[in-house]
Order: C-alpha cells, then sequence, then structure tokens
C-alpha cells in the first residue's frame, strides 16, 4: 500500500529556506505569494492490510525517523483504493 | 507599569530564588513587571552572570603586552604584528546540542562567529572540541552524527574553514553532550570595534533576521499570559540560518569600515535584552528601545517574548547621528534591512517601551555589574580517595604490547577523526597550510609573512582526577600542540564545562581548575582573554567529566616554517623531548585495556613545559625540526604511530633509549605512559648534534631513540621487538576505526 | 587580461578565486556584484564556489535569476569563456548553460579532500595549457557534486567529447573508488557544445600554491591566460 509522508517544520519554526524562497520569488515578480514552508516528502509502499495498519506503520516511521520530532511534524496520506478521505494526520 | 504580585511559582519557572527576588524589589523600589522578570530571569542566570564563576574567574591572567582586548567585551584580541589583532573565543553550546544535535551545534558556532565579526575582525578560521558518550549507543551515534553534520551545515555555508579540534569520549557525556566552538578573526588592531553604546541621541538599530519565539525556555514561560498557546508554538530550538549569517557578516564588515558606527554586539543568549544592557552599560549609557519596532516573524509576540527571544543571527548596533542613511544603504545592498529600534540616553537605564508605553525600566547596572555573585561552598568530592587509590600492579600481566597498540589505535578517542573532518571544509580562503588530523591548525595572514597556529584541547580523565593539575597540563597540552606546529603561544581562551555548582564538590572541581589553569598561564605567558563557562552539564544527577577546555593561539613569524606531525624521510632520527616516567593514570591506556579512570595524572614541571615550548618554537624557525607531535593520549607508541601515518614510511625505535636512567620503566609503561612535557621529533642526521645542544640550552633532555623507515612501527630492546605492526596495517586500523564505530546510522539531513 | 569573479549573496569562494588569479597568476580581477548589469569589460568570466542563496531549494537555483546572469549569457553566446566553480557549476546547470544537474553525494556527506582528475579534453580555453590525459590532484569541498545526467543528453556529452575532467585515480585510472561522490561516468567537469563554458566541481583556484597543498589547478587559469592572448581577444564575448 502506498502511504504518503509529508514532513515540514513546526509553525513556529523558522524555516531559513522558506523565507530565502518567498524573497526570490518576490524578486522574480510573483508577488502574490506571501509566504513559503519547505518540506520533505516521501512515498513508503508499506505492506500492509488495512489503511490503518499502513497509517500505523507509516507514523512509526515517521517518529522513528523521516521527521525530527524536536522541531518538525509530519501529515500521513494512505492510498487506499478501498477508503475516501485523508489518512491519520499528527 | 502594573503588575500582580509575583508567586512562588512565577519565580520557580523564571529560575530566581526569593533572596534574588528581594534583591529586585530594593533595587526597583517596586515590584516588576512581568517583562521585568523576564528580563531580570535572563540577566541573572548562570549564562548570563556568571554568578557562580565570576569570583574565581576574576584570578586568571588576562593582561599581557599583546593583549588588546581582554575578557568582558564580545571576544579577546592580542596583537600579532604589522598592525593586526588575531580576535578570538570559545563557547559553548552544549544543552542545545543535546536537544537537537544538528541545529544545537550550528547555531552555536554561528554565535561564536558574529562575537568575532562584531569586533569588526574578519573571521577566518574555526575549531571545535567535542565530547560524546560511548559510540555503542545508537542515542549517542545519532547526537554526534548529527553534531559534526551541523558544525559542517553552517561553518561550510558561511565560508570559513574549520581547521581542526578535539573529540573525547566518556560515558558521562552521554546525555550531555560538549559542544564548543571557537572561531578566530582578524583586523586591524587599531580597528577593534565594540559593544558600547554612548552619545545621547544616537539611533539604535536592529539588523538581521525577525524575531521569532525560538529560544524561549519553557522554564521562563510563566504566568497565564502564556497558558494558552500551545507548546508547539514555543519551541527553544533556535534554527540557523547560515546565509543570513553571511550577508550579515559582510554587510557588517563593510559598515565597520565607514566610521558610522559608536558599537555594535550581536543577540546571542538573551537577545534583544541582553545587547541592549550590555552596551548601554559598557558605554555609561542608557538605551531605550520600542519592542514594537522589532522585526517580528510571528503574529501576536508579547514584548516577553521579543525581549527574551533567542532567534539567530540578529545584531544591534549603535549609529552616529546624521550617518544613518550610509549605514541603511549598505544593508540594502545585502538585502538586509536595518531598521531603528530606539536611541541612546543619558540616564544608565534601558528602557523598553510597546508603541510608546513603558513596559520595562531598570538601571543597566542591576543587570549586570550588581547581578548576584555567589561564593558557593566547596567540598573536596569523595571519589577522589577512591580514584588515587590505584596500585598498577593490580591490573595484572599486562597485555603483548603489540595488542595493546593495535587496541589503542582502534579507540575512538585515538584514532583518526578523518571522517569529522572530511565533512567540514577545511581549506576555503585558502590559508590553511597545516589541515586537520597534521596536528595544530595552521592559517596563514595574507598580506604578511606571519601564520597562526591554533589548537584546543583538554584531557578530562586527568582533570577528573586532579582538577588543579588536569587543568593546567590542559593548559600545557594547548601551548605544546601549537609550539609544536612552530608557534609561540600568544594567548588563550577557556570553555569550562562543569556540572552543577550548587553541588560543593563540584564548585571545587572548578575552583581547583581555575586556579590551575591561571598558574599555568602565569608560568607559560599566556593571557586569557575571555572564554565562557558552561555549568550544570549533569544527566539524572551526573556530572560530566569536568572538562575546562584551552582555545590556544600561536603565532609563527615565517608561515614557510609551519611543522606537521608526520615525519619527512626515511633515515631522518626521532628524537624524544622530555622526561618519561612511570606515569599511566588517568591514560588511553588505562581506559581501553582496564576500563578504569584512576590514579594520579602525570606531573606537571611548568618551568620545564615553557623550556620545551620554546625549544619547539627555536627549532622549527630554523628548519631544523622536521616533524613535531606531541606526546599525549596513547603514549609514545601512538605518537610515533601517527607520526608515521599518511607517510608511507615506518620506524624503528629502540625503547632502551627512551628510559630515564632512574626509571626502570616495563615495556608497557614505557611505550604507553603519558609523561608530560614531551614531543617526539625528528630531524636530519646531520643536524642531530644541533638538535641536542638546542635542547640543552633549554633545558630540556633530549633522546635519539629511533629511526624513520621501514615498512613497520617496530619498538624493540636491543634489536630485539618488543611490539611490531605492520605499518599499512596499523593505518588501516586507526583509519576506519571511527567509521565503523559510526557507519550504522542513515543520515538525514 | 581581466577576470571577472561574479558575487552571489553567500558566495565564499570569491576571495579565493581573486587571490589565485590577481596574487598567484598575477592578471587582472574584478569582483562583480550579481545585481550589477555589466561585466565591465572582462575577457574571462569566473563563477566561484560558495552557497549562494545558502544553496536553499536546489544548489544554484535561485542564483540564476540574478541580474548579472543575462550579461554572463549574452558574454558566453558571444563564445566569451566563462568557468563555473563548484557552486558556480551548479548555477550554469541551472541556467542552463551547461546540461545536467547534481545530486546530492553518495555518501549524503559534504566532503573535502584532495581528488585526483584527468583532463579529458584540452580543446577548451581552461584546457588548453594543459597536456592531454594530465592528472591534476585538486580539492574537491560540497555536498552535491554527484553530475546526473539522462541518458541520451551522457551519451551526446561522451560522443561530443564535452566531458573535460575525469575523477581518477593518482595515476590516471577511472575507477569505482576514485568517484568520490557517484557521479556518472566519473563526471568531474564539463563543457558546452561551443566549448567556450566549463563547469567542474573540483576547486582549482585552492590549488594553485604548493604552500596549500598543489599547484596543479593553476593550469586550468594559466590556459585561459593562454587562449585568450593567441585568440586576440577574439574569444571575448561582449557583443562588439
Amino acid at each position: 500500500m502506498r502511504v504518503r509522508v509529508y514532513v515540514t517544520l513546526k509553525p513556529s519554526v523558522f524555516d531559513p529556506q522558506g523565507r530565502t524562497v518567498t524573497e526570490a520569488l518576490h524578486s522574480i515578480g510573483h508577488d502574490a505569494v506571501r509566504d513559503v514552508r519547505q518540506g520533505k516528502y516521501f512515498e513508503l509502499d508499506v505492506a500492509a492490510g488495512t489503511a490503518a495498519e499502513a497509517s500505523r506503520i507509516a507514523s512509526a516511521a515517521a517518529d522513528t525517523l523521516l521527521a525530527n520530532p524536536v522541531i518538525e511534524s509530519y501529515r500521513i496520506d494512505v492510498d487506499d483504493p478501498a477508503a475516501v478521505g485523508p489518512g491519520a494526520a499528527r | 507599569m502594573t503588575s500582580g504580585p509575583i508567586s512562588d511559582s512565577v519565580l520557580e519557572r523564571h529560575g530566581l530564588k526569593r533572596d534574588e527576588y528581594a534583591r529586585i524589589l530594593e533595587m526597583l523600589g517596586r515590584e516588576p513587571t512581568l517583562t521585568e522578570l523576564g528580563i531580570f530571569s535572563v540577566m541573572w542566570s548562570e549564562h548570563c552572570s556568571y554568578k557562580s564563576s565570576r569570583v574565581h574567574l576574576k584570578t586568571l591572567p588576562t593582561t599581557g603586552p599583546r593583549v588588546l582586548q581582554g575578557p568582558g567585551e564580545n571576544a579577546g584580541a592580542v596583537d600579532i604584528g604589522d598592525g593586526l589583532a588575531a580576535v578570538f573565543k570559545i563557547e559553548s553550546h552544549n544543552h542545545p546540542s543535546f536537544i537537537e544535535p544538528y541545529q544545537g551545534a550550528a547555531t552555536g558556532v554561528g554565535g561564536i562567529i558574529r562575537d568575532i565579526f562584531t569586533m569588526g575582525a574578519r573571521p577566518i578560521a574555526l575549531l571545535n572540541s567535542l565530547r560524546f558518550g560511548s559510540l555503542d549507543l545508537p542515542l549517542v551515534r545519532r547526537t554526534m552524527t548529527g553534531v559534526v553534520a551541523g558544525i559542517a551545515g553552517y561553518g561550510n555555508s558561511i565560508g570559513i574553514p574549520t581547521i581542526g579540534g578535539e573529540i573525547g569520549f566518556d560515558e558521562s557525556y552521554t546525555g550531555n553532550p560538549l559542544v564548543n566552538v571557537f572561531c578566530l578573526g582578524i583586523s586591524r588592531a587599531d580597528e577593534i570595534i565594540k559593544g558600547t553604546a554612548s552619545g545621547a541621541g544616537n539611533p539604535v538599530y536592529y539588523v538581521g533576521a525577525k524575531t521569532g519565539r525560538d529560544g524561549i525556555h519553557g522554564a521562563t514561560m510563566a504566568s497565564a499570559e502564556f497558558d494558552d498557546k500551545s507548546a508547539e508554538k514555543r519551541p527553544a530550538v533556535q534554527v540557523g540560518d547560515p546565509f543570513m549569517e553571511k550577508l550579515l557578516l559582510e554587510a557588517c564588515l563593510e559598515v565597520m569600515k565607514t566610521d558610522t558606527l559608536v558599537g555594535i554586539q550581536d543577540m546571542g543568549a538573551a537577545g534583544l535584552t541582553c545587547s541592549t544592557c550590555e552596551m548601554g552599560s559598557r558605554g555609561g549609557a542608557g538605551v531605550e528601545i520600542d519592542v514594537s519596532l522589532v522585526p517580528q516573524r510571528e503574529t501576536g509576540m508579547t514584548p516577553y517574548e521579543i525581549m527574551l527571544s533567542e532567534s539567530q543571527e540578529r545584531m544591534l548596533l549603535v549609529v552616529k547621528r546624521g550617518r544613518e542613511a550610509e549605514v541603511e544603504r549598505i544593508f540594502e545592498k545585502w538585502d538586509l534591512h536595518a531598521v531603528c529600534i530606539g536611541t541612546v540616553t543619558t540616564d544608565g537605564r534601558m528602557r523598553v517601551k510597546d508603541r510608546g508605553t513603558v513596559i520595562a525600566e531598570i538601571p543597566n547596572t542591576a543587570l549586570t555589574d550588581e547581578a548576584p555573585l555567589y561564593r558557593r561552598p566547596m567540598q573536596e568530592p569523595a571519589y577522589l580517595a577512591e580514584v588515587r587509590r590505584f596500585d598498577p600492579a593490580e591490573l595484572g600481566a599486562p597485555a603483548a604490547p603489540a595488542a595493546v597498540l593495535r587496541r589503542l589505535l582502534a579507540s575512538p578517542g585515538v584514532a583518526s577523526k578523518r571522517w569529522v573532518y572530511r565533512q567540514y571544509d577545511h581549506m576555503v580562503r585558502t590559508n590553511t597550510l597545516v589541515t586537520p588530523g597534521m596536528g595544530a591548525g595552521v592559517v596563514r595572514i595574507k598580506g604578511t609573512t606571519r601564520a597562526l597556529a591554533l589548537s584546543a584541547d583538554c584531557n578530562a580523565r586527568f582533570v577528573y582526577l586532579d582538577p588543579y593539575v588536569g587543568a593546567q597540563l590542559a593548559v600545557a597540552e594547548a601551548a605544546r600542540n601549537v609550539a609544536c606546529a612552530g608557534g609561540e603561544p600568544i594567548g588563550a581562551t577557556n570553555c569550562l564545562n562543569f556540572g552543577n555548582p550548587e553541588k560543593p564538590e563540584v564548585m571545587w572541581q572548578f575552583a581547583k581548575a581555575v586556579e590551575g589553569m591561571g598558574a599555568a598561564c602565569r608560568a607559560l605567558g599566556i593571557p586569557i582573554t575571555g572564554g565562557n563557562v558552561s555549568l550544570y552539564n549533569e544527566t539524572d544527577g551526573r556530572a560530566v567529566l569536568p572538562t575546562p577546555v584551552l582555545g590556544m593561539v600561536g603565532l609563527l613569524e615565517d608561515a614557510d616554517r609551519a611543522v606537521r606531525r608526520t615525519f619527512r624521510e626515511a633515515g631522518d632520527v626521532i628524537v624524544l623531548l622530555g622526561e618519561s616516567k612511570a606515569e599511566i593514570g588517568g591514560s588511553e591506556y588505562l581506559k581501553v585495556m582496564h576500563d578504569r579512570i584512576a590514579g594520579s595524572p602525570p606531573a606537571l614541571d611548568l618551568a620545564r613545559e615553557a623550556g620545551l615550548q620554546r625549544l619547539l618554537v627555536a627549532g622549527a624557525k630554523t628548519g631544523l625540526i622536521r616533524s613535531a607531535h606531541d606526546c599525549a593520549e596513547g603514549g609514545l607508541a601512538v605518537t610515533v604511530a601517527e607520526s608515521c601515518f599518511d607517510t608511507g614510511i615506518g620506524a624503528v625505535v629502540d625503547l632502551e633509549a627512551v628510559g630515564a636512567p632512574d626509571q626502570a620503566l616495563t615495556s608497557v609503561m614505557t611505550l604507553f605512559s603519558e609523561s608530560a612535557s614531551r614531543a617526539i621529533v625528528s630531524v636530519v642526521p646531520a643536524r642531530v648534534p644541533e638538535l641536542l645542544e638546542l635542547a640543552r640550552e633549554h633545558g630540556v633532555p633530549a633522546r635519539r631513540i629511533g629511526l624513520v623507515g621501514g615498512s613497520t612501527l617496530r619498538f624493540g630492546i636491543d634489536g630485539v621487538p618488543v611490539a611490531e605492526v605492520a605499518l599499512a596495517e596499523a593505518q588501516e586500523i586507526w583509519e576506519t576505526a571511527l567509521e565503523r564505530a559510526l557507519e550504522v546510522e542513515p543520515a538525514l539531513a | 587580461m581581466k577576470f571577472a569573479v561574479v558575487v552571489f549573496p553567500g558566495s565564499n569562494c570569491d576571495h579565493d578565486a581573486y587571490h589565485a588569479v590577481k596574487h598567484v597568476l598575477g592578471q587582472d580581477a574584478e569582483f562583480v556584484w550579481h545585481k550589477d548589469a555589466s561585466l565591465r569589460g572582462a575577457d574571462v568570466v569566473l563563477l566561484p564556489g560558495g552557497f549562494s542563496y545558502g544553496d536553499y531549494l536546489r544548489t544554484g537555483a535561485i542564483a540564476r535569476f540574478s541580474p548579472i546572469m543575462r550579461e554572463v549569457t549574452r558574454f558566453a553566446a558571444g563564445g566569451g569563456p566563462v568557468i563555473g566553480i563548484c557552486n558556480g557549476f551548479q548555477v550554469l546547470l541551472e541556467c542552463g548553460l551547461l546540461p545536467g544537474a547534481m545530486l546530492r553525494n553518495r555518501s549524503v556527506q559534504f566532503q573535502c579532500e584532495f581528488v585526483h582528475v584527468r583532463v579529458e579534453q584540452v580543446d577548451t580555453p581552461f584546457t588548453a595549457a594543459c597536456v592531454p590525459g594530465q592528472v591534476l590532484r585538486i580539492p574537491i569541498a560540497h555536498g552535491e557534486g554527484n553530475y546526473y545526467a539522462e541518458p541520451d543528453v551522457l551519451t551526446a556529452l561522451e560522443a561530443n567529447r564535452q566531458v573535460i575532467f575525469r575523477y581518477t585515480t593518482a595515476s590516471g585510472d577511472v575507477t569505482e573508488a576514485a568517484n568520490p561522490n557517484g557521479s556518472l561516468n566519473n563526471i568531474a567537469g564539463i563543457c558546452n557544445t561551443q566549448r567556450n563554458v566549463v563547469g567542474l566541481m573540483p576547486h582549482p583556484e585552492r590549488a594553485c600554491e604548493l604552500a596549500v597543498g598543489s599547484r596543479d589547478g593553476l593550469v586550468v587559469l594559466e590556459s585561459v591566460v593562454k587562449s585568450v592572448s593567441s585568440a586576440g581577444g577574439a574569444l571575448a564575448g561582449s557583443p562588439q
């Protein structure tokens, strides 16, 4: 089962890359972009029977490795043909 | 300015004691506002006020003919000739590096670089001194990997070479790594800029990154005012932005050339609070700012948060009135916006307004000179009696010397640190004459014939066993390292890492170490021009080994004469300078082979140490000494081995030539004793008598102990090998040990 | 002869390049700020190493929008010699003056160390003074120097002899062990089809004096002096 993990800095953690990208966008005319937060995106191929199980496994992976809980938070989407709506979020 | 009474719990969360609070009431003549309480709490914290350490630090020698700036400014400075000054300092970032190794270490590097360019100096070299627990633990491997990546990430990006340092390992650092970073810069001796505010009416500017809620610690997050905010909104972790700092560095150095500044200071610990009151205090003036003018990264920040934020890459400048446009123009060039947030006043007070309303008003001196000062009780630690009751005989029969040598070379403390320094750009700016791993780092000063040799050292095991002697040994080792490279030690900075000073035993360690450090510096003629104290380095009530790190600066008149650790040519003669004794206490041997830290550290004769250092410098100056390597962890055997590594040439050493006449040294003692004031040097055969004579003149025992050559490391007696290891094998062990110990972690940057 | 050393915010090898050109090579050098609109009559353009814009987003990605890059592109189109070193190479890739892209090093670490590179072609302005097959010992210092190009691009690069420098052993053998970062075909440096724009990851400007470990890199700078001199200024890329 395919699981998408989006890791971003927590809202209040300073994102120097995002700020620099924002300013670069402004410098080339994309003024409508008010702010940019840069993050990481992972696609996991998880052996799991259900979306809930896949989500749980991905969460564990994010907690222990993919995200740095001190400064980052993450969101998980499970591509489950049998289910609708977003996966577990944290 | 009104506020309700301050409760005990609010005080506790601010780390303030009742009697300290009483003093605040007395100084203000009223109840403080919450913002004022926050300001007092950070300025009176151990970190900013040095309240436990100040009485001891005062005893250190801080003056000398070369000293241009001693303690009290952002960094110290010494005269290096040609009208130039070396500006340098070491600082710790221990706690943040445990919380978030990459960012903690990175922001540590950022902070020390700001301290240097704030003085008007262009930073040209970085060093670091690191301590970690055992690499057997995944947590420690992660911490070390992150710390190294963070140092690299920041230093490399900003373009300042990391040219050396040291790394030590001990279980006591498991939950409390030490990350000490040193930076050195060069400025014109007569153009050093200070962190001072003066001249009533001069504008106060803020420049750099916007202020966020970074670094406001949970402990100081008091009062209901903040209770509705989630923890996620207030990270204690600061994130570094080396790109911003690079712009700040270049812009500030450009502004400093224009004679428009009165003073400048970075916002490090305690952020805007500390820079505001310290600048005012130094200049005997007051500073008035309005927090609503401070550029903010987040919405809804309170004055309390703005004053206490430790967001990185921010500077406070006092500009000469009438020159504002010039300053603003230069910052604009670098895409930075300098914002006027206040003015200099005459009343000696720090006045903070929020949209015109005064929300804090405190005499500067109350926050700086009149901050609490403690003579904390001291007591000799109980462990000392036990660790000193050590008899080498109880160790039993020693292992085969060759096996010991292999084990020592594989010990992370001894092994090559290539895995680490390969990640540091150590060549940028093309000044690095001696690269990491080849001895003290040496950088040339372009436009002169000179170079500086830099080293950071401390053997914490020795300090643990005897803080007084151990700290002396740290001074001696750091100075000896720069002397080996050919540099005359001319100044030092210290970073004193200890446990909880409220424990009399820790305070005793601290006091004795400072005392020993002072005595050694006086004897060697080395002033300490500043530094940093890091206390409360404990986990679960257990303190780290006392670790007073010395950052040493040595001057080479002739950059072409820099000396490396490595032997140069087969046939060269190996000479041991200094006396070897049966001194195995606190040694690497004892730690690695027997897992013990016991005994007494090696004895140190400071007069003899001074002689050795002068000899090393004199021998380097004339090209007489072709290689020089300080005898430290692992003793003679490891020192000889390291002198061979990376050369492809082995060595043959006669152990009988090593022993002092009055000492019957066993082979193991001879090979692995860590007697102080020794160095292994090499010299062409024809000049051996010259070296021996020079040594005699300096009162240094010198012995011809062997020859460079062959393909093995061979230590023998009367031609019979006592220990022999193929050079290629030894080099392989030494070179790969650290990588093997670490390469279990996936690296996610 | 004048070198323009372009300074982007975050460039940090600009002073090294300037020093090598001015004080070691003995040629004229001038810093050109990235917001400038003119290369000030330079004969050679050098994009130095560093971390332009912090290397945020992608290495070299933001620098390519700097005003000076329009001039650099024009200069290159006119046949003027342009060299991008390390981050400068990455900028040339991002702005399309050279093909391909950089991935993170195979080690996933920043690596600073001496390597050996073999000069593959001597018909570029930056290798004209080299001997074919000459091995240079020069340092690398990068975290993203793992050269990548689509298979057809790579084939074309090889077919057109656009690979200028390759990582090798000291004796000039192309081996996996001699490849420090995982670059395809051990590629350390390439040129454009007109051969006047060269990019390489190693730092020749850091290897111009024995005191700092090697002077093997000097030949790269000497080459362009030789090329421009012998061409009598015909290489100059500014539209006349």
